[in-house]
């Protein structure tokens, strides 16, 4: 006990002695920390951002379009168009197990939406009751989405993008109104929840009005899917399920499943992965910058070692003679260079803390402040975000550049030789 | 036996272009429970003898044996552990830790004796006592006299119970008083069986000891037994 106190006191005075020069690499290592956790933490927010945006469109689906085939098949020519039918998806769904759903929509562009005598043009679709799931068409509080009832009774309900009910409605309740579709009256059921969509076809989904398939088909007269979706039970298996795609519907249409032209395949849990990967990138080169300020100041602790070590070597002198081993005389220098680490780290440590919280509000009330194109672009950027893993990375990182920054100095006080060390006045 | 047995043993300093042959040729043994005295003029290699004999320093060539063990092999480590088991040290500027408490200069060679807290108390206590000083223990090198300093320092070197006793020019630093009450307490410690060299310059002190080695330039003129 008294020897630890004895250590910690040693390091006082010996900060006392030198403290502008420890006062300055205790900054620069509170300013690398600050930096490397700043920069991991914006990266964080980024790449949560991102993964967010993504699944904005829906989690881990591929969206799959008709195409036309390249390869003969089975004595049928190549240039065939190959086109999916509602009926399709009752059929993978159950042909496949490791599909956790399925589901279609037919899409027209350019509908007449109007609701009293507000008249716009909008994109339409039909869709199955599988898209609240695998599209994210979640309802707001007090909405529903469209259900199998309403398909099978091909009801006239719609169920309207955010975007489109304050256009139509306004600050108004859009839920139980009634809105005309190519001038046929339906009843707004529900409307969408805002999202921060990144992935998207046929534009962004707050902008769409969505009925039942049945009814769209009723109405207008389709009968081929523009747009087929289906999810994989398990991510790892999206490989396998997609091969099992193929298969199915090769062998319904008779094309090849290894000709990659007769289906348009946007598998989105590569672009997840992709998404991922480059995110980590970033942060991996943010990070880099951070731990070389960090070396920076790694090296400024081991100069004032150094300096320390050639003060004290008297002191070292005396210890070796009292039978103090080179083990001893390591480990003492080696703890006062982590203690100086350490402290530049809490001090980093705290600042970053304060810096996050800090950019987590600015952020906010700036966002309230600008129009919202900036505030989108600005939501974009994400707010920095300190994770567990980071402050652990943080910690390493300076424990081992203390470490290092010590030890070389250490080593050399280990090695002073007692008897003439004991000669100097 | 002996307790140090020294034969044809020379100690060289090579600094640089300049090779100083600080001790050549020597012989000496020192049996238990002698007072021994090493005098002789300002660099004839006392204090190289000395440190050689305390095992902070090893010899160039020749035999060195310490309690009939051979110490020229001896690795750092194992070097360590002989000054902090067998030897006590005292110096001539005290050498006392500045930042520590009496208490804690008394305490360090317990410490890297791996001694429990409650011993090395017990131990600190005692050898206090033992100098004089108990009511010293909270004070400062700085805040203490030269001959207070010196008291402190021998109670170190007693620690760990050593079974030589090493002092190179102890009252140099000292008024004729303290010098004397530090010679007392060397006595003392040889009335109860310690081994004990000194170095001195003192003729006083060295014409009451009872053998003397007598060195020039590296080498022993007279040994007096
Ligand atoms: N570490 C050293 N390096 C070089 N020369 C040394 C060293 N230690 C002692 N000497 C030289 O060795 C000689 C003996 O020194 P020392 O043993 O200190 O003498 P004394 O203690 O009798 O005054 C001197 O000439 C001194 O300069
Ligand atoms: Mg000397």
């Amino acid at each position: 006990m008294s020897h630890a106190w004895y250590l910690l006191r040693l390091f006082i005075s010996d900060f006392n002695k030198q403290r502008k020069k420890i006062g300055l690499t205790v900054m620069a290592i509170a300013w690398g920390t600050v930096s490397i956790i700043l920069l991991l933490s914006f990266g964080e927010g980024l790449k949560r951002q991102l993964v967010a945006g993504t699944a904005g469109m829906g989690k881990g689906i591929v969206v799959v379009w008709g195409g036309q085939t390249k390869k003969a098949f089975k004595g049928l020519p190549p240039g065939r168009r190959i086109r999916l039918k509602p009926e399709d998806i009752e059929l993978v769904k159950h042909r496949i197990p490791s599909l956790e759903d399925a589901g279609g929509e037919y899409q027209r562009w350019g509908v007449a939406i109007s609701h009293g005598k507000k008249v716009i043009s909008r994109h339409l679709t039909g869709v199955t009751p599988s898209y609240e799931e695998l599209r994210h068409h979640y309802p707001q509080q007090g909405g529903r989405f469209i259900n199998q009832t309403d398909l099978d009774l091909k009801r006239r309900v719609a169920f309207i993008g955010s975007a489109i009910a304050k256009e139509l409605f306004g600050e108004e309740e859009a839920v139980g109104k009634i809105m005309m579709i190519n001038n046929i009256p339906f009843t707004v059921i529900g409307v969408m929840i805002e999202k921060n969509q990144m992935g998207m076809y046929s534009g962004p989904d707050e902008e769409k009005v969505v009925i039942p398939l049945t009814t769209f088909g009723m109405m207008l007269g389709d009968t081929i899917l523009d747009v087929f979706i289906y999810k994989p039970a398990k991510m790892e298996d999206s490989e396998r399920v997609k091969r099992e795609i193929l298969r199915v519907l090769g062998g319904k249409y008779k094309f090849d499943p290894e000709d990659e032209a007769a289906l348009w395949m946007w598998d989105t849990i590569e672009t997840t992965k992709e998404m991922r990967a480059i995110t980590l990138g970033v942060q991996i080169f943010l990070g880099v910058i951070g731990g070389l300020t960090l070396l920076v100041a790694g090296v400024g602790v081991a100069n004032i070692m150094y300096v320390t070590v050639r003060r004290r070597t008297k002191e070292i002198g005396i210890k070796m003679a009292m039978g103090a081993k080179a083990r001893y005389i390591l480990v003492e220098f080696i703890i006062e260079a982590l203690l100086i680490g350490v402290l530049g780290g809490f001090f980093g440590f705290l600042l970053a803390g304060v810096m996050v919280r800090g950019i987590g509000i600015l952020i906010d009330s700036i966002s309230q402040m600008v129009s919202e194109d900036v505030a989108e672009a600005i939501a974009f950027l994400g707010k920095p975000v300190i994770s567990v893993d980071i402050a652990v990375i943080t910690a390493l990182i300076l424990l081992t550049i203390g470490f290092w920054a010590g030890f070389f100095p250490s080593r050399k006080a280990a090695k002073i030789n007692p008897a003439e060390s004991l000669r100097y006045e | 036996m002996s307790i140090i047995s020294m034969s044809n043993l020379y100690k060289t300093y090579n600094t640089g272009k300049v090779k100083v042959e600080a001790l050549k040729s020597i012989d000496i043994e020192i049996e238990q429970n002698q007072f021994v005295a090493i005098v002789g003029p300002s660099g004839s290699g006392k204090s190289t003898l000395m440190n050689i004999i305390g095992c902070l320093d090893t010899p160039t060539s020749g035999n060195y044996l310490l309690d009939g063990e051979k110490v020229g092999r001896f690795k750092p480590n194992r070097l360590a552990e002989i000054r902090n088991w067998k030897i006590g040290f005292v110096f001539q500027n005290f050498n006392l830790l500045p930042y520590a408490t009496a208490y804690e200069n008394i305490e360090l060679p317990m410490i890297f004796n791996g001694l429990s807290y409650k011993k090395r108390k017990k131990r600190v206590m005692e050898l206090l006592e033992r100098v004089g000083l108990a009511d010293r223990a909270a004070h400062k090198p700085t805040e203490l006299s030269g001959g207070e300093m010196q008291r402190i320092a021998i109670a170190r070197a007693l620690a760990n119970n050593p079974s030589i006793l090493l002092a190179d020019e102890p009252t140099g630093n000292l008024d004729s008083v303290a010098g004397g009450s530090i010679i007392e307490i060397f006595r003392e410690l040889h009335r109860d069986g310690a081994t004990i060299v000194i170095i001195t310059h003192d003729r006083a002190i060295a014409d009451n000891v009872p053998s003397t080695i007598k060195l020039k330039d590296g080498v022993i003129v007279d040994s007096l037994n």
